[in-house]
């Protein structure tokens, strides 16, 4: 078990390296200087603009700033900021926590939705709410993430109890109390949370209900069925257990599809996470940011596929013995 | 069971099962492509209005009219014939960003499927490296730092950082045939491995590739659109399916209309192009039909 995890411990780190090395290069072999903007200025004088290059290593010959990179990053330095005026990781240490909050709501709220919707479809198959369920998972597992984002946020703008913006409510939040600030808080997580959920709980309904089906042609269940139990009992008690393990495994891989999700769901709804951090940086053009969201999400990505491993060894004792 | 390989594939790629569609779905999404299709092969003729001129500023963003079906946006251009050329060219780079993804995760699956050895092995590990890195945030860095990058490039760039899934794929099939009794009397037959692997192996691929196309096709329309709507993916004036979606989304309660039938068109054609995934899957591979 410790071999293995640190078998693939190790693989994530090459990956997360590779992801740097790539990014890295990219960015600095685009064209023109990381901070074009102020760079382009006519009022500011060559030696001026030698002196900034200077100060951030960017007349070093590019193998010396990829050392310099990855000296820093491996000692926690990610960077400075330029667009903020802050240390790049302190503008994660504040967005990190709203994305981990965002995320985890709409994870479990989707496998919980997912779940139920695949056990309805399953009791009900081949008859028509199967197939309109079905219908509905498949509409928004077609939906683009920002325009279903943009249309909750439409709908609610007029009627609805929940605000559509920020993480909380920017003139109460500091007067409330501590219960106070936590119903804030949930308050303007859930149509975030929503949209998250809604895209993607289809692809844990479609994936549910097909390994309940599989499951459905098992001795046991013919067993079960010969003992008088209910159709409803025999899904919900047996079927169901069975047939968790290939949703578990959606667990760790539901965090490429989240993340990618929370970027365009934090824009629209001005979540102040990971997402937003991230789309703030493209549009003043803040390298270092990007660079470090870039890294610190693929570090993410790593560490879903390695809990959805962990979780497959922990629910299928088969797996155990493998390395 | 390997525990390297997740059994379950990332959004868009693999061939889910799940809810199957009828016969009658997969009519209805094939009429829906037809119809979205030809009407953005001939746009030129069917658009009412030029999609970049912008005629008259007083008449921005006039909400959905005779004259103007979907409104226009608020440069005065008529929505209409914005998302009739746009999606001319969120269909284009699609479709060959997935022409350029099948080809490459045909033959580098064909190659870490056939290969035996080191070079197998070193195959499979870059893939499952390849396979980790999320795809949206490297995008987001590459086009971010490389403003103004030509459709071109941007399609090509698409269609490289989309074909990890593809390869995983074929190389399981590749794994599995290699094994029939048909590869080897090909071989005793004296045929080079460049033929077995061309004439024999590569047809029967072709199926799950064929599938996974399709509904590759879906994943990168919503990822150019998402790109686009960032202003990292289509440039303006020139029109795509998500940067409408941008050009109405600073006033979307005032002014729906700019945004609402983009994203319309698009989880339409996304929509069709699952389910036809879904139908061929269930057509090409009988053995998967479940019984309800």
């Amino acid at each position: 078990m410790a071999a293995f995890l640190g078998r693939r411990i190790a693989q994530g780190a090459v990956v997360v390296a590779l992801v740097a090395t790539i990014v890295f290069l990219l960015i600095r072999l685009a064209p023109g200087d990381p901070f074009a903007a102020s760079m382009a200025d006519p009022r500011i004088s060559e030696s001026v603009r030698n002196e900034w290059r200077r100060s951030y290593g960017l007349d070093l010959p590019i193998s010396q700033q990829y050392l310099r990179y990855v000296a820093s990053v491996a000692k926690g330095d990610l960077g400075f900021s330029f667009s903020l005026q802050r240390p790049v990781r302190s503008v994660l240490a504040d967005a990190l926590p709203n994305t981990l909050l965002l995320m985890a709501v709409a994870l479990i709220a989707s496998f919980a939705a997912g779940i139920a919707v695949a056990l309805a479809q399953v009791r009900r198959r081949g008859r028509l709410s199967d197939r309109v369920l079905g219908g509905v998972s498949l509409l928004f597992f077609s939906v683009p993430d920002f325009w279903l984002a943009l249309l909750i946020l439409t709908l609610f703008a007029y009627w609805g109890p929940f605000p559509i913006g920020g993480a909380v409510d920017p003139t109460s939040h500091d007067l409330l109390g501590p219960a106070g600030r936590i119903v804030d808080r949930l308050n303007h997580v859930v149509l975030p949370a929503l949209t998250l959920t809604l895209l993607y709980f289809p692809l844990i309904a479609r994936h549910q209900r097909a390994a309940l089906l599989d499951e459905l042609p098992s001795d046991y269940v013919t067993t079960a069925r010969s003992k008088g139990l209910t159709e409803k009992a025999i899904l919900s008690r047996h079927t169901l257990r069975n047939a968790l393990l290939p949703v578990i495994a959606l667990f760790g891989l539901a965090f490429p599809a989240l993340l990618t999700g929370a970027v365009f769901v934090e824009k629209v709804f001005s979540w102040p996470g990971m997402g937003l951090t991230i789309v703030n940086a493209i549009d003043s053009r803040d390298y270092p940011l990007l660079t470090a969201c870039v890294l610190l999400g693929s570090a993410f990505v790593v560490a879903g596929g390695i809990l959805t491993d962990l979780l497959y060894r922990r629910f299928d004792p088969r797996l155990r013995d493998e390395l | 069971m390997n525990s390297d390989t997740p059994l379950v594939q990332p959004r868009g790629v693999a061939p889910l099962r799940g809810w199957q569609p009828s016969r009658g779905a997969a009519v209805a999404a094939s009429v829906v492509l037809v119809i979205i299709i030809a009407a953005c092969a001939l746009a030129p003729l069917i658009a009412p209005y030029d999609p970049t001129v912008q005629p008259n500023i007083l008449a921005s963003s006039q909400p959905p009219s005779l004259a103007h079906p979907f409104g226009t946006d608020p440069y005065s251009r008529d929505v209409l014939s914005r998302v009739i050329h746009g999606g001319r060219v969120s269909l284009l780079v699609a479709v060959l960003a997935t022409l350029v993804s099948v080809t490459l995760g045909t033959a580098y699956g064909a190659a870490a499927g056939y290969a035996r050895g080191i070079s197998g092995a070193v195959l499979e590990r870059l893939l499952e490296a390849l396979l980790s890195i999320p795809r949206l945030l490297l995008l987001i860095a590459v086009f971010a730092a490389w403003r103004e990058v030509p459709i071109k490039g941007f399609i090509l760039i698409l269609g490289v950082t989309g074909w990890y899934g593809l390869a995983r794929l074929v190389r399981g099939q590749v794994l599995a045939l290699k094994a029939q009794d048909f590869v080897a009397s090909a071989h005793a037959l004296g045929a080079t491995r460049a033929r077995v692997i061309i004439r024999h192996i590569l047809p029967n691929v072709l199926t799950p590739v064929v599938v996974a196309a399709t509904l590759g096709l879906g994943h990168v329309i919503v990822l150019e659109a998402g790109l686009s709507y960032l202003g990292i993916g289509v440039r303006p004036p020139d029109p795509s399916w998500g940067n409408i979606i941008q050009d109405g989304s600073d006033q979307i309660a005032a002014h729906w209309w700019i945004s609402l039938f983009p994203g319309v068109a698009i989880v339409l054609t996304v929509m069709a192009f699952n389910v036809l995934g879904d139908a061929l899957l269930r057509e090409l591979r009988p053995r998967q039909i479940e019984t309800g």
